[in-house]
């Protein structure tokens, strides 16, 4: 039998918060060497086996290291774990940011730590288990275990926002948590009644993805059940209407918190949109796409001009969040490999420099006690070092040629106007770019540049253990803009069987996509 | 048709037990009598224990009155899981009563009642052991002896003697219009009748109302939140999971044992109690400041979740109400002993005096927030592995609008779950006290946890049997 390293990745955090239990609270620096610790290893195996699958298995694609033990008979349950060129990505992304959360500063943490890190390392296993799941009930698992310790995260860690004085970090928690569990209850209705069907079809009850995906689903029932998914799914990529809890959730909650919740977390929706809304569904992604598309506008646009008019910086991103979900969303909804592969590698790009922005304000903010731009101005007298990475995230947010989110938001535009069902909206969304440029380059010269202020003379530049989650993000950042095939051949071999399924579906109906 | 012994074994190992520990008390001195619960849920468990040996016998005995089969088995062990915990918990309650220990014996012939009535063959039995069961707990409701105890104890004696005199009529009409109260050959008699008898529909409405009063289903629930806040806490506990349980047991056994070919009738009637519970009782349960009556509306809640299972018709039904059973047991008794073991050292039951309190014993907030979340059926926990089996169950056939109701309703119950999660986790405390778990409670509430948290990823033990209670109930 070969080494379980998936399973070792996986619970390699969750074995840190299991240790952090039996060491007093007063030692928090144990406690975070701990999950620092775990986090770090979890992070190096995953670069690992990333170059091991781009080496190796990319040309092949499908799923590799795979792990399969029959867990729940009855229910036709195993416990599958495997990656493929696009869920890898994924679990890179989760594992850097991961470790970065773990270091970078979450101002009141000192209060409380090993609460926190105990919770931050159920969190990021999580997130994993999401990604390297095979199997719906796993997924579904992991799905839901991330959004109690969230909710914990936002209200003992948070803070509250100046320019938003009526919304407290406990209503930005609950209003976090509610959306995205009452999202995840038509989830799971729509899962259930795909399960049962699907046990129907085949004699014996499974949840396995790649036997589910040889079923055809009638087309209305296909309609009715990506209904019921999308809405689990939209709400967790913070689709316009139901994005309303994001900014507030992000702005409410601790730094860490932040990075993995805008980095990650939320690409769970497009992630499950991908694999199992539309690989199983190809006829009810049809059907949606239109809908998708048109409501992603709002995403890009509106929420973009609300960007303009924030003056908390964690508000500024929390937008921008939203506004970025928006291309990823025209990308899923133009249901083409060029569309899907651009809107799958940004959200990879968006994972990183979000961490990075967060990463960032929480230094910041940690430092000055303030998040609101009017009152700073000038950081770059005193933190060069922190205002260039600052302009590196400015940069990778407007979309800059070399850094890593170029080719990605490039790809999507080259898939959505290729598509007939994506290509006025996407005419419409690339206003959205200008607006981005301008909201977050505003933001760098209102806190970086202008004349000195005193008042801000006591701070010191970021440097030892508090530059290394930025130092790393914005490595990746570099690496994967300058040579983006790291990145998209990975993508492009996951995503071909899920557009090989679309493009099957089209012919099955007498007409293409 | 013999009278063998051995079938009635652990229920007369039960009562014996009963007596026992009864005449033990006698001769130990009053301040030590509470340490008498640790001789009685040692007995229960070898009890428990040889229950495993009756798996598999599926017989009628004594006259077609008593059956012994995997349905009535596994709930069997159900109460005696549920009894065992109580009693554990209860001893500093006792201790507190100045060792009134028969409080344990009135627990024990309640236990009694319980596991007769899940093997009741017959409607007569039936009726027996459900008044054996619902008096001892009218007797445990006002066992305290200040007014709010009294209170319980008393409107839980008038209505529920009410639901019970609605019960029998209930069943006599359905003795009336088929001539026998066997529960097995009703469905035989029924079949004969060649047109739809309005007698029997108006006698199975009856039987309905008179079980939703037990269950306390919506539009029959008024009785629970006064009597799960007044009665002594660890009465509310055995009643919340033992009583309950047996009631959606035999609700399973009358509806599709006895009367499956009026599931016309009754199939819709069920969906609305149940609809109506889970809205009503998750609703109701936010604005609540009383923990207990807090969790008397959840439960509520719960009820309408379990009795979806019957809907389904079938086995599958069957085995998700007895594997929800269970994790309902377990979660609610973790609840309410954190509630009791809390009250006993602060005597409040006040959502807002838990301020604190994973600062004073991070162990009792860590029970209650995972039981409460095991209840909203969040995984890891054993909660949404019961939900997946009885809403899988169900929408086979067609209750999808049943199951997105019921997953919007738990994820409602998450909002008042977590508002007491905040309480415990945000607010300071209000003294710096530690809190004390006595050994019993310690025990029952590290068994709860682990159990919830086991099950949950882990559900095949559970399942195995339940599978085979269901395979039992419906051949």
């Amino acid at each position: 039998m070969n080494f379980p390293i998936l399973t070792t990745i996986l619970l390699l955090p969750l074995i840190g918060a299991i240790i952090s239990i039996f060491v007093p609270k007063e030692k928090s620096n144990i406690i975070r060497g701990i999950a620092g610790l775990t986090t770090f290893i979890s992070l190096i195996l995953t670069i690992f086996i990333y170059y091991l699958y781009y080496t190796r298995y990319m040309l092949t694609g499908g799923y590799a290291f795979t792990e399969s033990i029959p867990w729940v008979a009855d229910l036709g349950v195993t416990y599958g774990l495997g990656v493929d060129g696009f869920s890898l990505p994924l679990v890179l992304l989760t594992n850097v940011i991961g470790f970065c959360a773990v270091y970078s500063r979450s101002w009141s943490e000192e209060k409380r730590a090993k609460e926190f890190y105990i919770l931050l390392l159920i969190l990021i296993t999580g997130v994993m288990g999401t990604f390297l799941a095979t199997d719906l009930f796993i997924f579904f698992l992991f799905y839901e275990v991330v959004v109690i310790p969230i909710y914990l995260m936002v209200i003992i860690w948070g803070s509250g926002s100046k320019t938003r004085t009526d919304i407290g970090k406990e209503y930005a928690g609950m209003k976090l948590t509610i959306y995205l569990l009452i999202g995840s209850a038509f989830l799971l209705a729509g899962l259930i009644w795909m399960y049962v069907l699907a046990g129907d079809m085949l004699g014996a009850p499974t949840f396995d993805l790649a036997t589910l995906a040889t079923l055809d689903f009638a087309p209305n029932l296909q309609i009715a059940i990506f209904g019921l998914m999308a809405l689990g799914f939209l709400s967790l990529i913070s689709m316009f209407p139901f994005h309303s809890w994001s900014p507030d959730g992000y702005a409410g909650a601790p730094t860490a918190v932040s990075m993995i919740h805008a980095g990650v977390l939320k690409k769970i929706g497009g992630y499950g949109l991908i694999r199992i809304g539309i690989f199983l569904f190809p006829l009810g992604a049809k059907f949606w796409a239109p809908v998708i598309a048109v409501l992603a506008i709002g995403n890009v646009v509106y929420t973009a001009l609300i960007s303009l008019a924030q003056k908390d910086m964690k508000y500024v991103v929390g937008y921008s969040s939203v506004s970025h979900m928006g291309f990823v969303l025209i990308g899923i909804a133009s249901l083409s490999l060029i569309g899907l592969n651009g809107a799958v590698a940004n959200m990879f790009a968006h994972g990183i420099m979000a961490a990075l922005f967060f990463s960032i304000i929480g230094y910041i903010y940690g430092i000055t006690r303030t998040r609101y731009i009017p009152d700073l101005g000038g950081l770059a007298h005193q933190m060069p070092r922190l205002a260039g990475t600052f302009l590196v995230a400015a940069m990778a947010s407007a979309g800059l040629p070399g850094l890593l989110t170029f080719v990605p938001e490039f790809t999507i535009f080259i898939g959505a106007f290729d598509s007939p069902v994506t290509k006025i909206p996407a005419f419409i969304v690339l206003t959205g770019i200008v607006i981005g440029a301008v909201y977050v380059l505003r933001m760098a010269a209102n806190v970086l540049f202008g004349p000195r202020k005193k008042e801000w003379d006591y701070v010191e530049d970021i440097k030892g253990f508090s530059l290394l989650p930025i130092a790393v993000l914005v490595a990746f950042a570099v690496i994967f803009g300058l040579f983006p095939s790291l990145l998209m051949d990975m993508v492009n071999s996951g995503i071909e069987p899920i557009a090989a399924k679309l493009l099957a579906a089209g012919f099955q109906i007498g007409g293409s996509l | 048709m013999d009278i063998n012994v051995t079938y009635l074994a652990l229920e007369i190992l039960t009562s014996l037990l009963a007596v026992l520990v009864l005449l033990l008390g006698l001769l130990v001195p009053k301040e030590k009598r509470h340490a008498l619960g640790y001789v009685l849920a040692a007995g229960l468990v070898v009890v428990l224990v040889l229950s495993f040996q009756y798996y598999g016998l599926n017989e009628t005995v004594i006259f077609g009155t008593f059956t012994v089969d995997d349905f009535a088995v596994f709930f069997k062990q159900v109460f005696l899981i549920a009894a065992v915990l109580v009693i554990l918990s209860s001893t500093m309650y006792v201790q507190k009563m100045n060792g009134n220990y028969e409080f344990y014996i009135i627990t024990v012939v309640a236990l009694l009642g319980m596991m007769v009535l899940v093997s009741a063959a017959d409607m007569l039995t039936l009726y027996i052991a459900l008044e054996t069961m619902t008096i001892s707990f009218y007797i445990l409701a006002g066992y305290k002896t200040d007014q709010k105890s009294s209170e319980a104890g008393m409107k839980y004696l008038i209505l529920g003697a009410v639901s019970s005199a609605v019960f029998l009529y209930g069943l006599s009409l359905v003795y009336g219009m088929t001539g026998t109260t066997v529960i097995a050959e009703i469905a035989g008699k029924v079949q004969d009748l060649s047109t739809l008898s309005p007698a029997l529909v108006f006698g199975l409405l009856l039987v309905l109302a008179g079980l939703g009063f037990k269950i306390s289903l919506v539009p029959f629930q008024m009785w629970t939140p006064d009597v799960y806040e007044g009665a002594p806490t660890p009465v509310t506990t055995f009643l919340a999971t033992g009583s309950k349980a047996a009631s959606f047991a035999i609700m399973a056994r009358i509806l599709l044992v006895a009367l499956p070919d009026y599931s016309a009738h009754w199939q819709f009637l069920v969906a609305v109690l149940a609809a109506s519970s889970m809205i009503i009782g998750n609703l109701v349960a936010i604005p609540q400041t009383n923990i207990k009556r807090m969790l008397a509306y959840s439960s509520i809640g719960q009820a309408g979740y379990i009795i979806t299972g019957i809907l389904a018709l079938n086995v599958a039904g069957v085995t998700a109400l007895s594997f929800y059973s269970l994790v309902y047991v377990l979660a609610t008794i973790a609840a309410f002993v954190v509630v009791m073991t809390f009250s006993a050292q602060t005597g409040s039951d006040e959502i807002k005096d838990y301020a604190g309190l994973s600062q004073r014993s991070p162990f009792m907030a860590a029970v209650l927030t995972i039981s409460m979340l095991s209840m909203a059926g969040i995984p890891p926990l054993a909660g949404f592995a019961g939900k997946l089996y009885l809403f899988k169950s169900i929408v086979a056939q067609g209750y999808l609008w049943l199951v997105i109701l019921g997953l919007v309703m738990s994820m409602v119950s998450v909002y008042y779950y977590l508002l007491v999660a905040k309480v415990m986790y945000l607010s300071e405390p209000l003294d710096n006290t530690s809190i004390k778990v006595p050994p019993g409670a310690k025990f029952t509430l590290l068994l709860t946890m682990i159990a919830l948290l086991v099950f949950g990823v882990y559900p095949q033990p559970i399942s195995v049997l339940a599978n085979l209670a269901g395979s039992a109930l419906l051949p």
